[in-house]
């Protein structure tokens, strides 16, 4: 089953509600899709085993037989190529606005004129953590996207056998989309400020159009404040797991560290409840 | 003159961005300055929660075009789902074509391929800005509908509209709230600004996020500054970011002291370094800072 923890504004608690829970429930797989910002790794102490490149394909001029007729450059859509005709001949590629599309390959009217060529964008490491088996993938600073990495790490995780935790990126927009789709069920952690629920009604939102399974955690809980429990009973969706408000933890979190056995009963617990509902 | 562009990013999510910001602007305010207040968090804006704005203007914000296959004219040829790479065509039943327009990058590869010219371009209505009053002066800010793509797109526009304001009233300040993470919506939001604030707060995953933010200002060139927020919390982790800073050469603002009060402060919507006395004179050697950097420059 892939359970995907998404939470709208950052620094909610995704990653920390993620990691217990990856955890508590292992052998199970965790896989950090924050690719801009990833985290988990910093408290799962994962062993690496393997770290792989992520590239995608870019377009690559070749100037023997390229006749700078400009098709590629008027068909690219994000403004990436610049062709200068003759005499001047040149070409100019700018990198982080390519979008790995094809339009470029595809249009020129020249065999082998324009090839396409990896070029590395980031890279996915893989490894163990205890019996926990880890992924995360990395963007490298300037890329413009996260979502391909995203895509890609989802493919990797297809065919495993058992259950995946996919610890998604802050926000609404087409990276989360990538991460939520598909999942099985959608854990939305938040916390109890107006901040926090206005900005879990907006992932609210976007789970309902993808129309995927999900219910609220509630991380910093404190007593006596209501305000995700009002909101979560006026859309009637059901409070899952409290983690409370602790400067314990707010301290061992700014270690790298995490209460690991503290609440690994009552994830477990969560876990199954979790597999009645989707399962 | 040009308005001075100060933008607020962290890198992590839930450092403190919008906190700085509004206690920013507060302290602006108070000290009579004429600025714009820009949310470039458009993902998920919150700068509306404490300001409540007064909405003067609203405007449709149109991003990328996406396909559309015209059933009528498909021949279901297979060509179109072969040939996208971003896995945006569903085929339902075997026969029927359609895009998915989460998933389609609008690349036009599909329509330039389609045999049979079944398929046009749409442009898609992704979100909203709007410029309104507030009460510490003008404020734009947008609204991108769940799901929606072209963020930064979007934070162009928000910067833009606020610099058009500031040029129209020659207003010297504008004071972007930025998005969290590394990818295009903060780099949209930190291209071509005078200053970038870096919010940090020491734990060990703010100070891993906060470094890649520090090297995505320094890869687009754009001068930027570290603040500590949640001073307190772990002193050991404060040290290692001011190390950092002084090891980069990025000037080291200040900090704000980890407080209930601050807590209290969000969950009744009041601005911090209006509510706390401590975080407020912490700030003002921040602030201080902030403006001589930027006026210099």
């Amino acid at each position: 089953m892939k359970i995907t923890v998404a939470s709208g504004k950052g620094g909610t608690g995704k990653t920390t509600f993620s990691v217990l829970f990856a955890r508590a429930i292992a052998p199970a797989l965790y896989v950090d899709a924050d690719v801009e910002e990833p985290n988990g790794g910093i408290f799962l102490k994962p062993t690496i085993e393997k770290v792989e490149d992520f590239t995608e394909p870019v377009p690559k001029i070749i100037p023997e037989k390229c006749t700078y007729c400009g098709e590629c450059a008027r068909a690219c859509p994000y403004k990436a190529l610049v062709i200068i005709p003759p005499p001047a001949k040149k070409d100019l590629f700018f990198p982080e606005l390519c979008h790995s599309c094809g339009v470029c390959a595809y249009v020129c009217p020249e065999k082998g004129a324009l090839i396409e060529v990896p070029r590395k964008k980031g890279v996915v490491r893989i490894g163990r953590a205890g019996n926990l088996d880890f992924m995360e993938g990395i963007l490298n600073i300037g890329e413009p996207t996260a979502v391909p990495l995203i895509t890609d790490l989802k493919k990797r995780v297809k065919n495993y056998k058992g259950d995946v935790i996919i610890d998604a990126p802050p926000g609404t927009s087409c990276p989360v989309v990538q991460a939520v789709e598909d999942a099985d069920y959608v854990i939305l952690v938040a916390e109890p400020t107006p901040f926090g629920v206005h900005d879990l009604s907006l992932v609210v939102e976007m789970v309902e159009e993808l129309k995927v399974p999900y219910g609220i955690v509630i991380n910093k809980a404190q007593e006596g404040n209501t305000l995700v429990e009002e909101f979560a009973n006026s859309r009637g969706i059901e409070i899952l797991f409290r983690l409370p408000f602790s400067e314990d933890i707010a301290r061992m979190y700014s270690r790298g560290e995490l209460p690991f056995e503290r609440f690994e009963e009552g994830l477990r617990k969560l876990h199954a409840r979790i597999k009645e509902i989707a399962g | 003159m040009k308005a001075k562009e100060i933008v607020i990013i962290s890198g992590k999510g839930g450092t403190g961005k919008t906190t700085i910001t509004t206690s920013f602007v507060w302290w602006l305010s108070r000290k009579g300055e004429r600025f714009i207040i820009a949310d470039a968090d458009v993902d998920a804006a919150d700068m509306h929660i404490l300001l409540e704005p007064d909405i003067k203007k609203e405007e449709n914000f149109t991003g990328k075009s996406v396909a559309e296959i015209d059933e009528a004219q498909c021949t279901s040829c297979d060509i179109c789902r072969q040939l996208c790479r971003f896995d945006a065509i569903d085929v339902i039943d075997d026969l029927i074509y359609k895009v998915n327009p989460m998933k389609c990058d609008g690349c036009t590869l599909c329509q330039i391929a389609c045999p049979v010219n079944a398929i046009e371009m749409i442009p898609q209505t992704v979100g909203k800005w709007f410029i309104s009053e507030t009460e510490f002066g003008p404020m734009v800010h947008a609204k991108l509908f769940p799901g929606a793509e072209n963020s930064g797109n979007l934070v162009t526009m928000v910067k833009h509209q606020a610099h058009l304001l500031a040029e129209r009233d020659d207003i010297p300040y504008i004071v972007v709230d930025g998005p969290p993470g590394i990818g295009c919506p903060v780099t949209s939001s930190i291209s071509g600004a005078n200053f970038v604030v870096i919010v940090g707060e020491p734990s060990f995953s703010a100070i891993h996020d906060m470094e890649r933010a520090a090297q995505t200002a320094a890869h687009f060139r754009v001068p930027h500054g570290i603040v500590i927020n949640k001073a307190g919390l772990n002193p050991t982790n404060e040290k290692s970011i001011e190390e950092f800073a002084r090891k980069q050469g990025i000037p080291f603002l200040g900090k704000v002291p980890f407080t209930r009060c601050v807590i209290d402060a969000l969950v009744e919507k009041k601005i911090a370094a209006s509510a706390c006395r401590d975080v407020q004179e912490s700030l003002e050697g921040v602030f201080k800072k902030i403006l001589e950097v930027v006026n210099e420059s």
